[in-house]
């Protein structure tokens, strides 16, 4: 690595962390008016946590199939209004009944 | 009667506890990741005490692999963690006017998606004690965890490390689905983020291009693209 990881995880990540969440705690005691600003702060976290999963989730485990089916089912259990926990757990529980279930056929 | 300070810290603590849990669970399978992206274990649990974001460590530890440029890893983190803006936003109006700035500072590192959920829903003013009973309780969780589960990837049959490595992501959609549940436009613009994510992922055009820098032009360009066409209405976003 060409790079110091002590300056990637406490200057680039901690370090810019902190500051993106003191930031408006501490200077901005106004609302902010801009809509476009606004609607662009909203949209901005859900796109990338969604840009994020797919397709990357597809070759996080050791076969695309229980990746997929992991997918579907933790969005179902999300549209069902579960906790973020129940919703982890039941993606893990998949991918490791559907690996199991694989290990028989082959 | 208001609640004093030390009544508001154990509040928190004991709202932590579900929090606790949950972090545990997806910290275990984050550090899974650390020792896949060549960090080692103490790294992870050093990078966890100080960041304590899941999407965040996750891209950094991405870009970290991909030996980027710090300026990459900048301009990731703040787009990785732009909704703490809005959320320390939130919370700088639900604190009492008077509220010290070494309290706001010290408030500053509680900012998740989970600790802003329960203390933006307090009624009332926020005591920041009520937060720091939180942090108290979820943050050794995250920590903990991320250090277990870079040791633990060692040694867990692959079946296992595969089950949790699927759990970061699990997190990501708990965030995502309730406000695309509630809202059509959300709906969609997850669809369109799957679908420009797969294609930037499979066209060879942009195989030179690091994850970390795919993931801030898609969710820079769909985002604004999505605030100009589909601008919120005003208390819309109390969220």
């Amino acid at each position: 690595m060409q790079h110091n990881v002590y300056i990637y995880i406490f200057v680039c990540m901690a370090l810019v962390t902190y500051i993106i969440r003191i930031l408006p705690l501490t200077l901005i005691r106004r609302e902010i008016k801009n809509r476009f600003i606004r609607s662009f702060l909203y949209y901005v976290p859900y796109v990338t946590l969604a840009v994020m999963t797919f397709p990357a989730i597809l070759s996080a485990t050791q076969s695309p199939i229980s990746a997929a089916l992991a997918l579907g089912v933790s969005i179902l259990v999300a549209l069902f209004g579960k906790s973020l926990f129940q919703v982890a757990l039941s993606g893990c529980a998949t991918v490791f009944i559907v690996e199991l279930i694989m290990s028989f056929i082959k | 009667m208001p609640l004093t300070h030390r009544q508001s810290f154990f509040k928190g603590a004991k709202d932590g506890i579900p929090i606790f849990l949950g972090y545990f669970a997806v910290a275990l399978t984050l550090g899974i990741h650390v020792k896949e992206y060549g960090l080692t274990p103490l790294q992870g649990m050093l990078a966890s005490l100080t960041n304590n974001t899941s999407a965040g460590e996750f891209i950094g530890f991405q870009t970290i692999a991909e030996d980027a440029g710090y300026w990459v890893l900048i301009i990731a983190e703040i787009v990785a963690n732009a909704r703490y803006l809005l959320m320390s936003f939130a919370l700088s109006q639900k604190l009492p006017a008077e509220t010290p700035i070494w309290q706001r500072l010290l408030m500053g590192h509680g900012v998740t998606d989970e600790i802003f959920g329960i203390s933006i829903a307090v009624p009332g003013k926020l005591d920041p004690f009520y937060t720091y009973g939180a942090i108290a309780v979820a943050v050794p969780g995250w920590t903990g965890g991320t250090f277990l589960g870079a040791i633990l990837g060692n040694i867990l049959p692959v079946s296992i490390v595969s089950a949790l490595s699927v759990g970061l992501y699990g997190m990501f959609i708990a965030a995502f689905i309730p406000p695309a549940k509630k809202d059509k436009i959300m709906a969609g613009l997850i669809i369109v983020s799957f679908a420009l994510s797969l294609l930037f992922a499979k066209l060879p055009i942009f195989a030179h291009i690091q994850d970390g820098v795919k993931i801030i032009i898609l969710t820079v360009v769909i985002s604004a693209a999505a605030a100009l066409i589909f601008p919120r209405k005003e208390n819309e976003d109390a969220a």
